[in-house]
This record gives structure tokens, sequence and C-alpha cells, in this order.
């Protein structure tokens, strides 16, 4: 015991003794927090907006009004041209073109259906999918006005219809920094525990000194488990720091139990921490281990559903995702954070983290050798 | 390839004990498999009764294992990485200071110094304190005075010296040969075999022939003639002048003359001891012609 209470304390006297790691380890999840969360968005505001309106009609430019009115949207370009149109698109001067054929409004008059025609940039899919869908919303407004407004004249008969009213659970004002907040902070926690302790074992190995430590009597779960525990309370700081900024800066809820949310990300460091010093057994220099740490890095992050739901993944994905750490802690933050989700909600994740880490430590212990 | 191929020897308790041989010889992975960081693919090791496969947990309680290269923490001051390693092996720097005292207090007031900024020479004093924190019973030095000034290097030696009284095991190695006279008994080591192992003044003794030990200014000049002289049998350069040994076992006097004629008119020479150096070649030359008469041998099968 005295000795693994020694190990780490070397662990830590050197992590900070290294002036630059020392700040870095705080510097940078506030940096991370403060740049991320606001810059990775889905957020649409101010499309660009190019209208070709061949009517010029009072109903034409109800619909133009009501398009500009709704704050999506900025009108920048207005001709009679289709093709001065399209070529604006072409060269990114605008994501939308809006064409209004003429005779629209005497279509509307006379009680006809009547169309309009919507270009949009779709360079950047997901983009060109909501700029889509808002300004969809927007002239569906416009038809139920026209609806409204029919059958008002022909007096008191009205038409069935179904009203869809929304209301977005969880996040109501479907902030994106809420939904992003939980993810980012996952992310953090995994860049610390991952390169920071893969990169100290193998550093070990470089410079030598774990061949005086083979030599000793140190068992391999004393050597192990001092590598781990430095980076887990780091990483459980950088956490608390993380989540403070999003309650200070970001206002972002706090509806479930944040003892839980700890209890949770330390379960995932561990997993984290075996599977790097798992990695790093296999490497023998710092650059050998950068280079496969990132591999692994991307693809726990990009398939953990911090950006793409995991539901929309292929299937063989979602297999490989059942031993990828981040899956859990991403959902596990999000539930917690914004829905309040309490341990009984989130069992069969925290269960899968623990199987997990478990397996990871074990796996890291058994391939590390104190005998070549 | 293979590191180490058909050794055997014993090493007495509490004795000092030289491996010597050029770079690559071997002694790195003999030592290696000595501390317990490397399996033998075959053979048989035995430390202090215990077998290297089966007993390495207990043998490493009882090793202490100085690396080639400088292995302590380079960002830990001198009393941290002492602390350590002490801790590390279940023990204090207290209860053990009496062995280590005379080396360590020579770096003590460099203590807070960290071990990244000492000089060569106390980097080599902190690695051997640290090797002895546990009290070690068999301590292993691979190639301690690599690197290291002459001065540092001879103060080295003393210390090991003094270390006899604790009844420690020491397996040392160098390729330095001028130090294999400091240990209690060598072993020469060449291309992973042993060539010889006993006492440094018997391995002198195995070196039967008259030895000439010849000076001129221009020692290159001399060498050169030295080896085109016919009656030499072998010329190595050794410090400021040239080991000679000549056909018939004798002063060959015509040597002078044959030396003035190419210009070389300051010589000096006179009979010499032979060092652990002049057998090393010795053995080493006996082996190549060893090796070269197998082949010799192998050809003529073929034929």
């Amino acid at each position: 015991m005295r000795t693994i209470f020694y190990l780490i304390r070397k662990e830590f006297l050197q992590i900070f003794r290294d002036k630059f790691i020392g700040r870095a380890i705080f510097a940078i999840p506030i940096v991370q927090m403060l740049v991320l969360v606001p810059a990775v968005t889905f957020e649409i505001k101010s499309l660009n907006l190019c209208i070709v309106d061949r009517d010029l009609t009072t109903e034409s430019r109800k619909l133009v009004n009501q398009v500009v009115g709704s704050t999506f949207f900025r009108v920048i370009f207005t001709t009679f041209s289709e093709e001065e149109a399209n070529d604006l698109l072409s060269r990114d001067k605008c994501d939308l073109i809006l064409q209004i054929p003429s005779g629209f409004g005497k279509d509307i008059g006379k009680g006809n259906p009547v169309k309009v025609f919507v270009s949009a940039n779709a360079i950047n899919a997901s983009n060109a999918q909501l700029s889509w869908a808002y300004l969809n919303g927007v002239i569906g407004d416009y038809n139920m006005d026209i609806i409204a407004e029919n059958t008002g004249n022909q007096g008191l008969v009205t038409v069935p219809q179904i009203q869809v009213t929304n209301r977005y659970w969880y996040n109501e004002m479907l902030n994106y920094k809420y939904y992003m907040l939980p993810g980012i902070l996952g992310i953090l926690v995994l860049a610390i525990g991952f390169l920071l302790a893969g990169l100290n074992l193998v550093k070990e190995k470089e410079s030598g000194t774990i061949e005086q430590i083979n030599v000793t009597p140190v068992k391999k779960y004393h050597f192990i488990i001092a590598k781990m525990v430095p980076f887990l309370v780091i990483g459980l700081v950088d956490l608390a720091l993380g989540l403070t900024l999003g309650k200070l800066v970001f206002g972002v809820p706090f509806e479930g139990n944040i003892a839980l949310l700890f209890l949770c990300s330390a379960i995932f460091l561990v997993a984290v921490l075996g599977f790097a010093l798992f990695l790093s057994t296999f490497s023998g220099t710092q650059q050998q281990f950068m280079f496969t740490a990132f591999f692994f890095m991307i693809i726990f992050i990009l398939m953990s559903g911090i950006f793409t739901p995991l539901e929309s993944m292929p299937v063989w994905a979602q297999t490989i995702d059942l031993v990828n750490p981040v899956v859990y802690v991403m959902r596990i933050n999000r539930m917690v954070l914004l829905k309040g989700s309490t341990f009984h909600d989130i069992s069969r994740e925290i269960v899968a983290l623990t199987v997990i880490a478990i397996a990871f430590t074990a796996l890291a212990i058994n391939r590390y050798r104190k005998t070549a | 390839m293979m590191a180490l191929n058909d050794i055997s020897f014993d090493v007495n308790q509490g004795e000092i004990f030289g491996f010597i041989g050029p770079d690559g010889a071997g002694k790195t992975t003999l030592f290696r498999i000595l501390t317990t960081l490397l399996l033998p693919d075959e053979g048989e090791v035995t430390l202090m009764g215990l077998d290297c496969r089966t007993g390495f947990r207990e043998l490493r309680k009882n090793i202490g294992y100085m690396p080639g290269r400088f292995s302590l923490y380079m960002d830990l001051s001198v009393e941290e990485n002492l602390n350590f390693y002490a801790t590390v092996f279940g023990t204090t720097v207290k209860e053990n200071y009496g062995l280590i005292q005379d080396i360590y207090s020579q770096i003590e007031p460099f203590k807070n110094r960290l071990a990244g900024k000492l000089s060569g020479g106390m980097k080599q004093k902190l690695a051997l304190s640290c090797a002895l924190i546990h009290k070690p019973e068999l301590l292993v030095l691979d190639e301690p005075t690599t690197g290291v000034d002459a001065v540092s290097r001879s103060e080295f030696w003393e210390m090991l010296k003094k270390l006899r009284k604790y009844n420690i095991t020491i397996l040392v190695s160098t390729p330095y040969m001028d130090e294999a006279m400091q240990c209690d008994r060598v072993a020469l080591f060449q291309e992973g075999k042993i060539l010889s192992i006993d006492e440094p003044d018997k391995i002198r003794d195995g070196f039967r022939r008259k030895l000439f030990s010849v000076k001129a200014s221009d020692r290159y000049k001399l060498i050169t003639a030295l080896r085109n002289f016919p009656g030499t049998v072998s010329a190595y350069p050794f410090g400021d002048s040239v080991h000679v040994t000549f056909t018939g076992d004798e002063l060959d006097r015509s040597v002078y003359e044959y030396l003035d004629q190419t210009g070389i008119h300051d010589v000096l020479i006179h009979e010499t001891r032979a060092g652990i150096e002049d057998r090393f070649l010795e053995l080493m030359e006996q082996g190549i012609r060893h090796k070269a008469q197998g082949i010799r041998d192998k050809v003529g099968e073929v034929k």
C-alpha cells in the first residue's frame, strides 16, 4: 500500500514539475469549452436568400415579407433572372433561392393550388437540410394564413385540419449549446486520460527508467494503478472545471445528480486509461503512441454519437460501438445533465462502462511485461 | 542472431567479478538475463540459489542493477530519486544509510538538484546509491565507467572495493582493459563467448611469449614498420608504445637495423610484462585462427 502511495506521489511530482503540462492540464479544458461549445453548433442564423419574384402582386410580396420577417433569413439579392440567381448560388454568394412564378397571386385569388420553387446550396448537407426546413416552415405558416383567410371569407364553415404543435422536451429552446456541452465534457475528459497517461508510460520506456523499475519488486498492478490514479484525479478536476464554466458562461442546466455524473466519469476514465495504457505497451516511442492514439481517439469520438445520432449509423457500426466507452459517457452526460436521469435510468450504461473499464485495465496489466 | 553462446561460469559470493570485452560482445544481454529482465532461450541460470525463470520475484528483492544508460528520473531531485527507490524496495534511506554513506555523502550537498542536471560522475554516484539502497546481495553494474572521466573512474573503483566488507557480490562489465586489474576475477568476453576466466594476474600469466615494449616518437610509422618486419609475430599499439612479439621468442637484434633503415632512429626496446589486453588480443587471434582453420577444414571436406 505504501508502495502504491509512493508511486502515485512520484507521478504527481513529475506531472507538475513539467511546468508546461502542469498549466496545460487546466488551461486546455477552459479554452476547449469556451471555443468548442459556441463554435460546434448546427443552429443557423441569417441565411443568405436570393428572391426571384416574377409575380410582384400583393400576395407574393406578403410571402416575401413573411420570409424576411423571420430571424433566419436575410435577402441579399432580388432579381427576375433565374440564371443570375443560380449563378449566385454556385458562387456561394447565397444559400437559398426562392422563386415565385408569375400568376402566383392570381391563382391564390382564384383558390387554385400554386407552386413556389426553392433551391438550396447542399455543399454542406446538414446545413442545406436545416435551411430548407426553416424556409418550408415559413411557407407553411403563410399557407395556413391563406387557408384561414379563405375559410373566413366563406363564412363560418370550418375545414377540419390537424394542428401540430411541438414541445422539445429536455431542451425547450433547442439550445444547441445545451446539447453539445455535455458531449464536449466527455471528449475533454477522454483527451486528458488517453493522451497523458499513455504518453507517460511510453516516456518511461524511452528514457529507460522503466528498466530500473522492472528490476524492483514492484508489482505489475501497482505500477499500472499508479499510472492511472493521477490522471483519474486530474480528469475529474477538469470535469469540475468544465461543468463550472458550463454553468457560469453558458447557463447549461444541471437537472440531475452531479455526484452521479462524477461517478460515471470516473468509471469512464478508468476505461479510457486502461485502454491507453494497454496501447502504450505496444509502442516503443512517444511518436508511435501518438499516432495510434490519434487513430483510436478519432474513431471513438466520431462514432460516439456526439454529432450524429447513434441510431442512424449502420448496424455494424453500432455493434463496434458496444465497446466504445465514449458512446456511454456521451449518453450519460446528456441524460443526467439535461434530463435529470437517475442511477436507475442509466444503469445499463453504467454496467456497460464498468465492464469495459475492468476489461481494458485487465488487458493493460496483463500486457505490461517486466521481463522481455 | 545469437548474443550469447555456450557460456558457463560461477561467481563466488562477495567477489568483484568483471566482464571484459568490446562493445557488442554480449555483456549487456548477459546482464539483462542476470537481472531477470530477459529470459534466456536455453540454459540454466542460478542466482543466490534461485532459478532465474521461477525465482525472479524473490531475486528482484535482492539485486541492485545499474544499467549502462542513466535510468533514474531526470525530473526528480537527487533526494527524491533515492527515497523513491528505497520505498519501492520496501525500505527507507535511513535504514541502509550506512551502506551508501561513503558514496552518497559526496552528492548530498546537491540533494535538491534534479538528477538530469548532475554531472556524469555525480549521476554515476547517485545511480550506485539507488542500486544499493535496499542492501542487495548482488550488485550488477553494466559499464558503470563508460563516459566518465579518468578521476571519477578510479574513484568509482575505490567505492566498489569499499563495498567488499558488506559481502556484496559485484558483477561489473567494462570495455576498458585496464579496469580488469581491479577485479578479483574476470571473464574475457568476445562475440558472445567467454575466452578465459581467471584472476587478472593469472590471465596475464597466460601470455607465454616474451613481450617487448617498443617506443619511438612517431608511433604510427613505428607500428607499420614493425608489422612489416619479417621477424615480427604480432604488434599492437599499447598506450604510447607498441607491444611486440618476435619469432623465436627472443629480441631479434636486426630489428634496430630494420627500423633505422625505415627512418626511425630513436627506438627504445625493453622486455615487459603482458597486460590483460595483450592476453585478450592473443586469445582473440587464436580464436580467429581456429575459426579460419574450421572453415578451411569444411572447405576441404566439400572438396
